[in-house]
This record gives structure tokens, sequence and C-alpha cells, in this order.
């Protein structure tokens, strides 16, 4: 089909309480037939906002949107019909069982019993919850309902699948887990417009990301292309007071560029382009002159190195621009 | 019509949960059966009557009132609780008729009522309630309750979309029902009230509810009726007209809240 669009936002403005809070600002974005897009922002950036329109949850005040070519606005009714929807919290029914709610989301997209029963056997299988399958949610760990949602969103094979914050609030195991789950998803060819907080995530994942903040989107690329915006990877070394000055001279040996040096953390960094060997290359020199690190490591760039390079400031935790609309508690971290 | 199917997948999860969860259904009924023993042990030895079979007559049908009164609060707080939880997101993404949860839900709440009625009944004859004016003004009177509870609900409806907290919605649809069953003539004479309250019970839909089943269970129509009022009269009439206006200004309310929640 080469470059069609299955997602595209034009211009979307969204605000709350009387246009007091700007959740959206003209956010613009697409992707690409079969290609994985990360939305990349901090708490209250207009990430979940974003996701909500474009799932006919909620109506924009204006700009327009279309997802696998059909208007949101005008007929958000076809648009559900092509898409899966799995949120940041696991929209299920917990006092149910895993197979029971499977079961019951198959039948209301009018599969048929018999049908929606195989889908969620299948389903069930796909995503290792066989053995769960019969025991209520509220049993489940955190990953084990993230991915039961999941599963809830693939139950017709939906042409464009959003996915808002898959991996927040999950431990490194299930966060890992989640990713091969994703990365499944995507060999099979589906069309993903995934939120998230973690750079290492969008990395990770998507094809292409859209880095946003204050409701609009600020940067575009592929991971490498921003990256190289904010500097890749740094070696980050904490030593003694009397080393500061003769471990800088190392790192700018080892490192080939600019040392930042802050005093009161005695902490040297540098960013590197050759990665583990420049650590290993750092500790040979430290141990050949007797200087024995606190810490040391390669820092990867934080979403706030993201935000910093390019925003020339940190990304606010706490903002309230998208008040939560139902009530419940956001983004807990 | 997968309007009327996607309506009943909503209301056969809820007793679906009924099966998983089994003491949702254990408390629901105990609680209406332990006031069933309170009031007719407690109260019954103290409150003369002057009808044959005593307080239990006139004590069952305000406890039933009572009970389905109480589906306004389980609605309610239901409601909130899937939203909190996220599905209701997870529905109104789905393909289906917007307006078939809510109507699912009522019908599954009324479903609950039939249960937790009949348990009540029996646990009612246990202790003496003879209901004396045949099969089918009883039935009638069951029937009554089950739409009263109905329309309730969709007064639960509204209040859960609104509120949006399940602990908050509990308390809030407590405050006002439990007044209401009280300020009535559920449990005790109306004539034993202050004036203006004797007028406030006898306009009560509770009362005029609780009233219409003591006719249709062929009792006189009895702890009311001081000022002579339409409704203590012609109670049968005024609760259906309740129902009706609840139904009338509910339904068209809650389906346009739901359809509007969170645009």
């Amino acid at each position: 089909m080469g470059h069609m669009k299955s997602v595209t936002a034009e211009n979307l403005v969204k605000t709350y309480d009387k246009g007091a809070v700007r959740a959206l600002d003209g956010l613009s974005l697409d992707v690409e037939e079969g290609t994985v897009l990360g939305v990349l922002g901090p708490n209250g950036a207009g990430k979940t906002t974003t996701v909500r329109i474009l799932a006919t949850l909620l109506s924009p005040d204006s700009g327009s949107a279309t997802v696998a070519g059909i208007d949101v606005i005008k007929h958000p009714d076809k648009v559900r019909e092509v898409i899966g929807l799995s949120g940041q919290y696991a929209a299920v029914d917990e006092t149910l069982t895993g197979w029971d709610n499977l079961v019951m989301f198959g039948q209301l997209y009018h599969l048929g019993k018999s049908a929606a029963v195989s889908r969620a056997t299948e389903l069930l299988e796909r995503f290792s919850l066989t053995e769960a399958a019969r025991r209520p949610i509220k049993t489940y760990s955190g990953g084990m309902r993230r991915r039961l949602d999941l599963a809830a969103s693939l139950i017709v094979k939906p042409k464009v699948l959003f996915l808002d914050e898959p991996t927040t609030g999950l431990d490194p195991r299930g966060r890992q887990d989640m990713w091969g789950v994703i990365e499944e998803l995507v060999k099979d060819g589906v069309t993903l417009l995934l939120t998230t907080q973690y750079l290492e995530e969008a990395d990770q994942l998507a094809d292409e990301i859209a880095v946003i903040d204050h409701g609009r989107v600020i940067a575009r690329g592929s991971s490498d292309e921003l990256k190289r915006q904010v500097g890749g990877e740094r070696l980050e070394i904490v030593v003694e007071q009397a080393h500061v000055s003769a471990t800088a001279r190392i790192v700018e040996t080892v490192s080939g560029s600019k040392v930042a040096i802050d005093e009161g953390l005695r902490r040297v960094s540098a960013p590197v382009t050759t990665g583990a060997s420049a650590l290993i290359e750092a500790l040979r020199a430290f141990d050949a002159e007797g200087i024995h690190p606190l810490d040391i490591g390669l820092k990867r760039p934080s979403l706030d190195d993201v935000f910093l390079a390019l925003t020339g400031h940190v990304a606010e935790e706490e903002k309230p621009a998208e008040p939560d609309v139902r009530g419940r508690k956001r983004g807990k971290k | 019509m997968s309007f009327v199917s996607d309506s009943w997948i909503i209301t056969k999860r809820q007793l679906l949960q009924l099966t998983r969860v089994p003491e949702v259904l254990i408390f629901s009924t105990i609680q209406p059966v332990m006031f069933v023993l309170l009031f007719r042990y407690v109260f019954g030895g103290s409150i003369q009557t002057g009808q044959p079979g005593g307080y239990v007559q006139l004590l069952m049908p305000g406890i039933f009132v009572q009970t389905v009164a109480f589906t306004l609060a389980g609605t309610a707080s239901g409601l909130a609780e899937d939203m909190k939880k996220g599905l209701i997101d997870r529905f109104r993404s789905l393909p289906i008729a917007r307006s078939a949860l809510v109507i699912g839900r009522t019908l599954g709440d009324a479903l609950l009522n039939i249960l937790v009625l009949f348990v009540m009944g029996l646990a009612g004859f246990v202790v003496g309630w003879r209901p004396s004016s045949g099969i089918a003004k009883i039935s009638l009177a069951f029937l009554f309750l089950l739409f009263f509870g109905y329309a309730l609900s969709w007064i639960g409806i509204y209040t859960g979309l609104a509120v949006r907290d399940a602990r908050v919605v509990q308390n809030v649809s407590f405050l006002v029902t439990f007044p209401m069953t009280f300020l009535s003539n559920a449990f005790a004479p109306t004539t034993g009230m202050p004036r203006p309250l004797q007028y406030f019970a006898e306009w009560n839909p509770v009362s005029t509810m609780v009233a219409a089943c003591r006719e249709l269970f062929g009792l006189q129509n009895q702890f009311g009726a001081t000022a002579g009022s339409f409704p203590s009269e012609h109670p049968l009439i005024t609760s259906l007209f309740y129902m009706a206006l609840i139904m009338v200004i509910f339904v068209p309310l809650s389906v346009r809240k739901y359809i509007n929640t969170s645009k």
C-alpha cells in the first residue's frame, strides 16, 4: 500500500475547565499503515487526551482526525469497529475470570457465542494466560492484567491499535514481557500508536517517535534521529573529592569530548559513542592510577534529557494539564 | 436486534458476577432478612396494629419497599465502580449502542431484586407473614415492587455518573434513601409524627408504595392517612404516577449523561 496513513490528526485542540486548561494545543500527527508511532511525553503532556480522541471517547474542541481512513468525529461508530484500545489501567471486570471477560467482550463485538469462546481460548493461549483463565482477574499480577486487557483489545483483529502507557506501573519483568507481546503484534502487521513516558520503551518498540509537550508535537523522528539531538549515552563517574580533576582528565581522554563536572556531587560525565568499551577503558585507566570510583556507569538519555535538549526545560511531572475526566487517580509511577 | 442482545450481555455480566462473588448475593439478602427479624421481634410486640396476624403483616410490605429503594444505591455504586476501573471506557470503545450498557445494568439490578424479594418473602413467611389476597394480587404487588426498584435504578444511573466515586455514591444514596424510608408509613404509623412530617410522609413515594402493597396483600391501608390526602386515598395510582414521572425524567437524562460522559 506504500504510504497510506492509518491515523491522521490535524490541529487537535482540547480544553478543559472552560478553556482554562489547554490539554491539546494544535496537535498534529500521523501514523503510516503497518508502522508503530511512539508518542513520548511526560504526565500531562496530552498523551491520554490524544488517544481518547482518536479512540472516539472524547470529542476535540476543534481539529480533525481519521483512523483507517474514517473520520473520527463524523463516524465514531465505524471507527469503533476497526480499533483496539488498551489504556493505562486494565479495563476489565475484576470480579470475573479472564475467560469470562474475553467471552463477554467477544460477544459485544458480535462474534456469537461459539466464536467468542474459541477466540477467548486462542487469545488466552497466546498471552500465556491459559492457566489463569478460570481465576478472577483480581488474583492476577499487574503484568497479567495488562496482558488480558491487551487481549481484550485484540478480539476482532483491529486495523489500528492504541496502547496508552502499556507498561506504566509494571515491574521490570512485567515490562519486558509486555514488550515481547507488543513486538509479536507488530510483526503481524498491526498499525500501532503507543504512548509512553519512557524513551527506552519508545526506542524499543516504535518506528517513529513523536515527542509531545504542552499539547503539541515538539519533535518527530526515528529514535536515532532523536538521540542524535540529545547526544546519546554518557559516561558518569562519582569519585572522592581528591580525585575529581584526575578523573576529569581520564574521562576526557576516553570520551574525546568535553567533560561536565559537578563539584557538589563529585560527578564527572561526558558523552561517549563507543558504549561499553569506553567504560572498560576508563576502568583500566582508573585502576592504573589507583583511583577507586564510588559509582561508575553508562547513562542512557532519559526522557528528561530529551526534554532538556528539545525544550530547554525538564519534563514537568506534576502538571494538572490533563484533569482526569473520570475522576480516578492518574499516572502513578 | 443487536441493541437488545448487547444489553442482555451486560445484564448477564452482572449475573455472572453473582456466581463468581457469591458474597455479594449473600450480603444483599442477609441484610433485608435481618431487618425482617429485627423489626418483627423488636417492635412487633409493642406496636398495636389492630390487624389480624399482627405487626408482621404491616411490616413486610414496608421492608419490601425499603429493600427495593436501596436499588438506587446499588445501581449507582456499581456504575461508579465501573467508571473508576476504566471499564466504561472499554465499553464505550466497542461497536455497541451506547445505551446498551445502562439498560443492561438496570435490568441486571432488577433481576437481583427478584431474587432478594423471593428470599425475603420466604423469611417473612417463616416469621408469620400471611398475605391473604390470593396469588394474582400478590404477584401484582411483587411486580409493582420490581417496577419501583427499576425506576429508582435510573436515578441510580444518573447519580453514579454524576458522582463517579463508588464510596461517595454509596454514602450519598444512603443518606437520601434512609430518611425517605423512615419518614413514611413503612414501619410505624405516621399519626405519631409532627404535623408537617405527616404531610411529607403521606406524599412520600415510599408511603404510597407501601400502602399500595398493603392493599394488594389484602390489608386495610393502615399507618397513614390522617390528612386524607390524595396519595393516602389512592396509593396505587399515585405510585404509578411517581414511577412514570421518575422514568420520564431520568431515563433520557441518564442516557444523555452517559453519552456525554467525559466529552
